[in-house]
């Protein structure tokens, strides 16, 4: 019987052979084990950042954080024994609950929903509700909490430059070129919060945390090699005077336009009023949602972003960007004289003939359109249409850099270009050669094709006050703790129009003020330099603008204020202008009757609201 | 000459089989501590109120065994082999009635300061008198009265172990049918058995138990009208039929070479298989859905079902099957399991001590484990084979049968090739009795070992 020894031994080899290739099947052909032992034991724990914070230019706090709660729900661990109470507690219905619970449950709805993982059950819990329902979260397994911060504003102001932040929509998660956000995650939707989300957002921490089989913590995954460290956001230093936004708003309220006030020598945008507007605390926390949708259906539109998105006739402020291409084209001197000849262009009752700095002084249209005229047919060539061509073409690319017609590159994430109509756009209307200056001649008052948005209005008075040049205006002065801008807002933009033409421009703006449209607006000690516009507005009443620079001697602020529906510019817009102004400058107001008057102007109702 | 003896207790000792054992009890003791290593804790592996200071305690506890059994005379064991049976028999007996529960089974003594398990130590003295009788001269398992006799010697342990409602433990007695094949018992009667083993679990494997324990309920077995339609279509019985008819075949194709008598008579006996492997299959039926109780059916029908409630009856195997599974090639390093540290998997330090190995060491280390077992193994039957005494070579294939069917089951639990069924793994499982039992189990055949010249005189 010795011989069955082997057979013995074979038995123990084949078992210990059976067993090594199960184990080979186990171990390294199927990998769904690996996968359902990290569904087991490990939990990713996302560490979200500190949303950096917005500060006005002289500190004062803008933008902050508040800390709510999110309760999420592992639907494994979750034990209701008494629904009713539960709901109580936590202040919802059972009808209510149940859907929630269903909606968390299906997978369609809910992404990526796993039994074994935290599902948000209730969202942004403030730190008062919270605390309600915090001493019930033990007597229910399942139930966790996790801690988020929402934005919070110090005033009810400048929203529509500020922007705010939300739920990141399934089309931007899918539309995003790393997979940085996920389902859940916020992100800026407008506004400054937009354009600076990745200074703002900071980057996200993760941390692989290692739970036994009842859920308790248990240390670091790998001790801690995958975890990633979360950096807060960087702070901003935004460029507001909030003090000189949250006046802008006052003197606007009841009022549709817009106010753009700029420091000319940086660039920085002291003032961005768009009027109506709202508080920005609403697009915040639980009634986000709920608030959002009420404030789309307003029908005067605060969430229209006008200073960079209303494309307006600019009107007679157009004047001044007329003289200074003339100039320098040399169609017309700071001499040149022409008769208000009412029966070219209207006009009103002034003395005349003037010069440029008379004709700025009284706004006078027939002189305008003499300078257009001139600027346009200066017999070049033979044909009259062709000479035209190439005249306006010439014309329209010293107005192009002067920051007309394109993109104004404002760090906030729309803005509008505006239009001054190319050769192309005419030939395109008219056919080839087949339009000249009679066809096109109200664009010499600023009326007809051009469309200008109010931030290049204020670009033009801060362009005026420099006499030729522009740093494209921005909000933000500095970012984190070095302190750095973004290279946009360091460069020059020079104009084609050299600075000693500009003379004569001024010299007429301060004769708008001293003698002029304007004269009637003066302001104690300070010398402003303005020049009124009254668009005309086919829909209703005129629009009425005003832009303007003060002081004469080295400009601290150049402003363009627009309104609509309010008539003269002299009326509306310069009186608002030269309040702002003195705000700004003397921090003090000398005219109270005049900022009554504009307070209790009340225009709604000469909107005309589209159903 | 006799304090010669006594100073020389090592004297031919095997050392290759102690190297083995050390090495086996230090891994052991390495991977209890790797289960309730505790990353958040600083704790250390000779702390004795976790289970790797425990294990420590017994270990030293098996070394003072060891030096016991080396200086105790060879001839002892053999002497007393009876009366140690009957002892243990009778402990096995108040056990049942004195025993403390645990887990529904009545197999734990409390001895004050420790717990043992009388039936860890019933295998050892089985053993003996298993050895003491097969190897009396003149005793030869082929005949009929000496199986009969052998088989009474094993069935009063496995009924006293049965009442105590512990059935991993009963099961382990199956080792000893190999001890028995080797001293001669008819190989068919091995042939037979695997036959009957396959064919009950290719019966539950193909009768998908799962669906099956539906229609069950009725019980519709044996009262159903169409029950035997039903069962024709099994496939298991189809492929009995093919297998059969087949053999028929071959014989009446063959006729030629033999007598009609013969033929007739290979006939008869096929058909007679035939019609008791069909009985077989119905009674496994019946026996899987009306004799075996719930928990046993369970653990049964989670084998052949993987997805079955992986979180009730399924449980254990499936988080078994995960902490081994997600092991891969080299496996995650020592300490670093997060499925066996964290209590994923129930039983950790003692039954499923493996699925550490699994998950800390990968394929490549739970390899390299299996193949020292084996060796191991093949060792004690080499040993056993070189015994010029019958008793210390039965006794030395009980201990390999012993150690290979808790290798077999323990392993096999852990990757779902059996079911569950709560025995250690020798020597690597935590805790005092297993360990104490296998080391008294392994020494005192590595004791007769030692003495392998001297033949024991006297039987």
């Amino acid at each position: 019987m010795q011989e069955r020894r082997f057979i013995v031994q074979a038995i123990m080899i084949a078992i210990g052979l059976i067993y090594v290739i199960r184990l080979f099947f186990l171990q390294v052909l199927d990998s769904s084990y690996k996968i359902e032992a990290e569904i087991n034991a490990i939990e990713k724990v996302v560490d979200y950042p500190y949303r950096g914070l917005i500060y006005d230019r002289h500190g004062d706090l803008l933008v902050f954080n508040t800390p709510v709660f999110d309760i999420t729900i592992v639907t494994k661990e979750f034990k209701l024994a008494d629904t009713a109470l539960f709901c109580t507690r936590f202040g919802t219905t059972p009808a209510d609950f149940k859907k929630l619970m269903s909606d968390i449950k299906n997978p369609a709805k809910n992404i990526g929903y796993s039994r074994n993982k935290p599902q948000t059950l209730f969202k942004q819990l403030s730190l008062e509700d919270f605390a309600h329902v915090q001493d019930y979260m033990q007597d229910y397994p399942g139930l966790y909490t996790q801690a988020r911060t929402v934005r919070s504003y110090t005033y009810a102001s400048a929203a529509n430059a500020l922007g705010y932040i939300g739920e990141i929509g399934p089309k931007a998660l899918k539309a995003q070129e790393s997979s940085y956000y996920k389902q859940g995650d916020y992100i800026g939707q407008s506004g400054l919060e937009l354009y600076y989300e990745k200074e703002l957002r900071g980057r996200r921490g993760v941390k692989y945390i290692m739970k036994d089989v009842h859920g308790v913590l248990k240390g670091k995954y790998r001790g801690g090699a995958y975890d990633t460290i979360s950096a807060p956001g960087e702070n901003l230093i935004s460029t507001f005077d909030i003090q000189l936004q949250q006046y802008g708003e006052k003197l606007l309220q009841n009022k549709i336009g817009c106010v753009v006030a700029i420091e000319p020598q940086t660039g920085e945008i002291l003032a961005f009023v768009s009027s109506p507007s709202y508080d920005p605390n609403l697009l915040t926390g639980r009634k986000y949602s709920a608030n959002y949708h009420e404030l789309e259906k307003d029908p005067y539109k605060p969430l229209f972003n006008r200073p960079l998105m209303a494309m307006y006739p600019p009107g007679s402020i157009f004047k001044l960007a007329q003289a200074a291409v003339a100039l320098q084209e040399g169609a017309i001197t700071d001499k040149t004289r022409f008769p208000c000849d009412k029966s070219l262009v209207n006009c009103h009752q002034h003395p005349s003939p003037q010069d440029l700095r008379g004709a700025i002084q009284w706004s006078c249209n027939p002189y305008f359109y003499m300078v257009f005229k001139k600027m346009i047919s200066r017999d070049l060539v033979q044909n009259k249409f062709k000479d035209t061509e190439i005249n306006y073409d010439e014309w329209r690319r010293n107005m192009l850099t002067m920051g007309f017609g394109q993109k104004m590159l404002v760090d906030l994430p729309s803005s509008k270009s505006g239009n001054i109509p190319s050769n192309a756009y005419y030939d395109k209307i008219y056919g080839d050669l087949h339009w000249k200056f009679s066809t096109i001649y109200s664009l010499s008052i600023g009326q007809g094709e051009i469309n200008v948005v109010p931030i290049q209005m204020a670009n033009l008075a801060a362009l005026i006050a420099n006499r030729g040049w522009y740093i494209t205006p921005h909000f933000i002065k500095s970012i984190g703790k070095d302190g750095h801008v973004l290279e946009e807002y360091k460069k020059k933009h020079v104009s084609s129009v050299e600075p000693k033409y500009f003379d004569p421009i001024i010299d007429g703006m301060a004769q708008v003020v001293l003698g002029g449209t304007a004269y009637w607006l003066q302001v104690k000690d300070i010398e402003i330099c303005g020049k009124t516009g009254t668009a005309e507005n086919p829909h209703g009443d005129d629009h009425s603008v005003y832009i303007a620079f003060a002081p004469k001697q080295s400009p601290k602020i150049a402003i363009a204020v627009y309104v609509e529906n309010a008539g003269f510019g002299a009326m509306t817009a310069a009186p608002i202008a030269h309040l702002m102004i003195e705000k700004y400058l003397k921090d003090t107001i000398t005219k109270a009757p005049l900022e009554k008057m504009i307070l209790e102007k009340n225009l709604l109702h000469k909107v005309k609201i589209k159903p | 000459m006799r304090s010669d003896e006594k100073i020389n207790i090592t004297n031919n000792i095997d050392w290759i089989t102690v190297g083995f054992y050390i090495l086996f009890v230090f891994l052991g003791w390495l991977n209890i501590y790797a289960v309730v290593y505790d990353p958040e804790a600083v704790s250390n592996i000779f702390d004795f109120s976790i289970n790797s200071g425990k294990q420590l305690m017994w270990i030293g506890g098996a070394f003072l065994l060891i030096v016991a059994i080396l200086v105790i005379d060879y001839k002892f064991y053999s002497t007393f082999a009876y009366i140690f049976y009957v002892i243990s028999m009778i402990i096995l007996l108040a056990t049942i009635f004195i025993g403390k529960e645990v887990n529904g089974s009545h197999s734990w003594l409390d001895l004050g300061f420790v717990r043992v398990q009388p039936a860890e130590f019933a295998k050892f003295t089985t053993a003996l008198a298993l050895a003491r009788y097969l190897g009396t001269l003149g005793v030869n398992i082929e005949r009929f009265d000496v199986m009969f006799k052998a088989g009474i010697l094993l069935l009063i342990p496995c009924a006293l172990i049965l009442l105590q409602n512990e059935t991993g433990g009963m099961l382990v007695f199956c080792a000893f049918i190999l001890v028995m094949y080797r001293e001669g018992l008819p190989g068919t009667l091995l042939l037979i058995g695997v036959s009957v083993t396959l064919l009950f679990v290719l019966t539950l494997a193909v009768g998908n138990p799962g669906q099956a324990a539906a229609t069950q309920a009725a019980g519709a077995i044996v009262h159903a009208k169409s029950g035997l339609a039903q069962y024709y279509s099994n496939p298991i019985l189809i492929g009995l039929t093919v297998l059969f008819g087949l053999f028929m075949l071959y014989f009446i194709i063959n006729r030629l070479r033999m007598t009609r008598k013969q033929l007739t008579n290979r006939l008869i006996v096929i058909l007679t298989i035939y019609v008791m492997s069909i009985g077989f299959v119905l009674a496994v039926h019946k026996i899987f859905f009306e004799v075996l109780q719930e928990h046993q059916r369970n653990r049964i029908m989670v084998l052949f079902d993987t997805e079955l409630d992986t979180q009730g009856k399924g449980y254990h195997l499936h988080q078994s099957k995960i902490a081994i599974g997600s092991g891969d090639l080299f496996g995650k390093g020592f300490l670093e399991g997060t499925q066996t540290k964290f209590d994923f998997v129930p039983e950790q330090s003692t039954d499923f001590i493996f699925c550490t190995i699994g998950e800390e060491h990968g394929w490549f280390g739970s390899t390299v484990l299996i193949a020292l077992y084996v060796l191991f193994m093949m060792r004690l039957v080499f040993l056993a084979e070189r015994q010029k005494d019958s008793f210390s070579r039965i006794y030395g294939y009980s201990v390999a049968s012993i150690i290979l069917f808790h290798f077999m089951v323990n392993i096999g639990m852990t990757i779902g090739l059996f079911p569950v069924i709560g025995i250690p793994l020798p020597f690597f499982s935590y805790g005092g009795s297993s360990l104490w039992s296998f080391t008294i189990l392994l020494f005192v055949f590595l004791k007769l070992d030692s003495h392998r010249g001297q033949v024991l005189a006297g039987h």
